[in-house]
């Protein structure tokens, strides 16, 4: 992505209180879909580099930190495509047979699915709901949390995700399939805490 | 017919594509037969909802006690912005 096409706030921003104001929080964002340290402080710093660079170009509308997020999202779809190239292999296979374990050998629910609130959504106001999300966001194999945010986080087409990661359409079923699995049970677990029936 | 492990997958797969006729058609049909494989459907339509509500709620449920930029990171990125 070019520089040139960021949009600025409307404000004129002030490069100094960036860090203090906005870096915390972009690191924790970072570091909650990306799971390392040393990279979410990276793209945190490309962020405000590529929003520096881009300083000149007011145009903007959007609040100062929703222009960092935006800027941040490119800087990590931009760092998973350049990871893949740098780290190719590692398909389907080596992931682990995450959803399996719930049905039986004829394909029949082993572990069934536990009742939920009649009305889940309720759940998403709740902030211990967004701990435990990001608890099994968390514990997802990287390479299913990376694909699982791309596709369901940045709601990035099938197609864009199949790109930047150099995975087949197949692939990507797969392991979308096991990040939700493996999403869904841990929730099922850690918040609901429901009984099967 | 399908199995549940089956339609657990294509239920996956019709989040993210329009499945072909046929299988759309077993899989409904299996829907209609199964209640734990309509669960799990509902379940998966809330969890791409809270997927895409999660950039916001974190914003809101961030706590000052959470892990931040280390103090050399941010020493280092402030001297960055100011060359």
């Amino acid at each position: 992505m070019s520089d040139k096409q960021l949009e600025s706030p409307s404000r004129k921003p002030d490069p100094a209180t960036w860090v203090d104001q906005h870096g915390d929080f972009l690191f924790r964002y970072a570091h909650s879909r990306l799971g390392n340290r040393t990279v979410a402080e990276d793209m945190v710093q490309e962020t405000f580099l590529a929003a520096l660079r881009a300083e000149k170009n007011f145009s903007g509308r959007s609040a100062e930190r929703t222009w960092f997020v935006g800027i941040l999202k490119h800087k990590m779809i931009d760092h998973l495509r350049r990871q893949k190239r740098e780290r190719p292999a590692s398909a389907v296979n080596s992931s682990s047979e995450m959803g399996e374990e719930l049905f039986d050998k004829s394909g029949w629910w082993q572990v069934k699915p536990a009742k939920w609130p009649a009305d889940p959504s309720e759940a998403l106001e709740a902030k211990e709901f967004w701990e435990a999300f990001r608890h099994c966001l968390e514990n997802l194999p990287q390479r299913l949390r990376t694909v699982f945010s791309l596709r369901e986080m940045d709601e990035l087409p099938t197609e864009e995700v199949c790109e930047a990661l150099k995975v087949t359409p197949g692939n990507l079923g797969v392991l979308l399939y096991r990040a939700r699995m493996g999403l869904r049970r841990c929730l099922e677990i850690n918040w609901f805490n429901t009984k099967e029936d | 017919m399908l199995s549940c492990k089956d339609v657990s997958r294509l239920v996956s797969e019709s989040l993210d594509r329009k499945l072909p006729f046929m299988q759309r058609l077993q899989v409904r049909v299996h829907l209609l037969m199964c209640g734990f494989c309509s669960r799990f459907r509902k379940q998966m339509l809330f969890l791409k909802d809270a997927a895409q509500h999660y950039l916001m709620a974190f914003e809101e449920t961030e706590t000052a006690t959470s892990t931040g930029l280390s103090p050399e990171a941010r020493d280092r990125i402030k001297r960055s912005l100011k060359t």
